[in-house]
């Protein structure tokens, strides 16, 4: 069947690519879990752009409220307009305000829907969200009618992990965990991204980072986007393979690591680590 | 066969249901796995699976099902499963399903209209076949069996060739990092200790508060007056004190699912250990113990009265670790246990002690007797029941 593949963009590995089939085809929710920058948010992207639908991105954060989704009934402006005597507040529907499932389920085609992050919201929401999701349809109180998808949203929702999801809710979806691509796909990756760059570079970028990623008590461990902004920045300086290449991460700390070190007690770490390995050459 | 999969996975703890059974098979109707095996393995990945840290664990589940390696209990049946050919499952499918019933299932797509009906032909096919040969009463009281009308699903048990070929994912059990052994109990807990929640308006006026803005919009002779209140927050503050190590070793899962729910849970949440009963030294990290200790002083002070605090720990040691002064096992305190319990719980306006013994035998041990009455009785067991009743004893 056709469907999703990698596109020249998006290395996705064959269990992703059947997850996503899976999803479109059976019209359920895809969930995607992973560590953070390893592609969760730009699949649902990817999934657009290759089946040739729109999107539309739902992001959550921790006060977004599972009606937000649905929509909102503005009572403000009404009793505004209420006192300013305009004609439009005798039709109660000028007021309710379409969330993106709303949106998606209205639209005249078929959407691709990004619930981003749902492990921001409060513990309920996902629950909240149950029946909406399953049979895609919804009531809407103060008009008394119901919206049904016209055409099945393809969801997809992804988790940081920070919060549980509840057991019903995983029922009722699909399941992928983006795991670390290895050192093959990686390579894919960048050659994706960057199809000028100088092999050379980036064979010795990639033993840096994979060193790096070797480094036991990290906190936060670069992935894939702090790799494609670290590679970006050593093209934009045009640095010389060879300065990777003496740059062992146990005896100096990689250049530009910015890019790749996120949090002031891995700089720390490393610059503990090459200051024990100067020490002991001495 | 592909019933004994999952039976075969809820039995190595992975909670795969019905629904997700009837998705699977749905699935490969739509030819989602296109007829091989690894599309197969990943499809029922994504079916079954919802927690990265089963990954491992299904992927073993896997590789014994199709390789053919049953665990013993099972052996007898799996193997009687494998011998089914698969012109006798189809025979049986449309024995007990007409192709117009077939094509009303496919037309209503309705799973459970689909069970409904198999449970009852195969209820009045058990009553006709009564004392037919073992295999058929093996398969029919199974209301899975009978979908191996799905062509599909029989398939993959019986080709051995695409087994062998298709072992090598799952057997790199690429995520063995993951697995871990705190079960996804943990969100029960969360709903029991959200009783602990306590709400309170802080910050930005970002909410519309109505009925205010109704009494000024009276007040002002019907002209809007818009009046804002802050957002309501949980601003509960939890301190947990969790005994480590020694005796409490039996009961690492309970405790690790109580620190992971609650650490979830509370915003303002610090923890920290102590072995069998605190003294002038606490530590917030077991492995690095000795960099992490704090003395208990500097936590009385650091964290107000408005701290709920909680122990947890099994209160089983001798009694001279609470009442004698170098009673520890550890090393020697100047002053005795109780000492230190009765400064903490008189610093704290609220505190509760969680017990992951069984309450039954609390009597037994005269330890768990002198904790219970140094918490004036607020001792609770470590179940959702307990929990429950110790949330209502700090809230009140």
């Amino acid at each position: 069947m056709a469907g999703f593949r990698s596109t020249e963009k998006y290395i996705a590995s064959r269990d992703l690519e059947v997850a996503v089939n899976a999803a479109v085809a059976l019209q359920r929710p895809l969930l995607v879990k992973g560590e953070p920058g390893t592609g969760k948010t730009v699949l649902a992207h990817e999934v657009a752009e290759a089946l040739g639908l729109p999107l539309i991105e739902w992001h959550i954060k921790s006060t977004t409220k599972a009606q937000q989704g649905l929509y909102e009934y503005d009572a403000v402006s009404r009793l505004r307009d209420g006192q300013l005597g305009d004609e439009r507040v005798h039709d109660i529907s000028n007021y309710i305000i379409r969330g993106k499932l709303w949106e998606a389920f209205a639209a005249d085609r078929q959407h691709v829907l990004l619930i981003d992050e749902i492990d921001k919201a409060d513990i309920e929401f996902p629950n909240d969200l149950l029946l909406e999701l399953d049979r895609m349809q919804f009531f809407v109180y103060e008009t008394k009618e119901t919206v049904v998808a016209r055409h099945r949203p393809i969801v997809i929702i992804t988790s940081n992990n920070e919060k549980e999801l509840p057991d019903a809710f995983l029922r009722r979806c699909f399941f992928h965990y983006i795991r670390f691509p290895d050192r093959e796909t990686m390579e894919k990756i960048v050659q994706a991204h960057f199809p000028d760059i100088k092999q050379e570079l980036a064979r010795e970028a990639l033993n840096v980072f994979f060193q790096v990623r070797g480094v036991q008590e990290l906190k936060k461990k670069p992935a894939t986007s702090e790799l494609l902004d670290w590679l970006k920045l050593l093209m934009i300086e045009d640095l010389p393979p060879e300065v990777l290449r003496s740059s062992d991460p146990r005896t100096a700390i990689p250049p530009l690591h910015g890019a790749l070190l996120k949090n002031e007690q891995d700089v720390h770490l490393f610059e503990r680590l090459a200051f024990l390995s100067r020490q002991r050459q001495r | 066969m592909l019933a004994h999969f999952i039976m075969a996975l809820r039995s190595a703890g992975i909670p795969a249901s019905i629904t997700e059974y009837l998705t699977l098979l749905r699935g490969m109707k739509e030819g989602v796995a296109d007829y091989s095996v690894d599309d197969f393995y990943h499809l029922s990945r994504a079916t079954l699976v919802k927690d990265e840290r089963h990954l491992d664990r299904f992927d073993r589940v896997f590789g014994e099902v199709f390789k053919g390696l049953e665990p013993p209990e099972g052996a007898a049946f799996a193997d009687l499963v494998r011998q089914l050919p698969e012109e006798w499952l189809r025979k049986l499918a449309e024995k007990l399903l007409t192709d117009e019933e077939k094509a009303q299932i496919e037309a209503a797509g309705g799973f459970d209209k689909l069970m409904e009906m198999l449970r009852e032909r195969l209820a009045e096919q058990k009553g006709r076949h009564q004392g037919g040969s073992k295999w058929i009463g093996t398969a029919g009281t199974s209301p899975f069996g009978a979908h191996g009308y799905n062509p599909e699903g029989v398939r993959i048990g019986q080709d051995e060739g695409r087994n062998r070929r298709a072992v090598k994912v799952w057997d790199k059990r690429e995520f063995r990092d993951l697995d871990d052994n705190v079960e996804i109990g943990t969100r029960n807990i969360k709903l029991a200790l959200r009783r602990l929640r306590r709400f309170a308006r802080q910050g930005a006026a970002t909410e519309l508060d109505l009925p205010d803005t109704i009494r000024s919009t009276a007040n002002n002779a019907g002209s809007l007056d818009l009046k804002m209140v802050p957002e309501r927050h949980n601003t509960v503050k939890v301190l947990l004190f969790l005994d480590i190590g020694g005796s409490m070793d039996d009961h690492v899962k309970a405790s690790a699912e109580l620190f992971s729910a609650a650490r979830a849970e509370f915003k303002h949440l610090a923890h920290f250990y102590f072995h069998n009963c605190p003294y002038e030294r606490l530590w917030t990290d077991n492995r690095r113990r000795r960099d992490s200790e704090v003395s208990t002083h500097e936590v009385l002070r650091t964290y107000g009265p408005d701290y709920k605090a909680v122990f947890v720990g099994d209160a089983s040691m001798s009694p001279y670790e609470i009442i004698q002064p170098g009673g520890s096992v550890e090393h020697w305190n100047e002053e005795p246990g109780s000492v230190w319990l009765n400064r903490i719980t008189g610093h704290f306006r609220r505190s509760a002690w969680l017990n992951p013994m069984p309450q039954a035998g609390w009597g037994h041990t005269h330890s768990i007797g002198l904790v219970r009455q140094l918490l004036e009785d607020r001792m609770f067991p470590l179940t959702l029941g307990g929990i429950d009743a110790m949330t209502r004893e700090l809230s009140r």
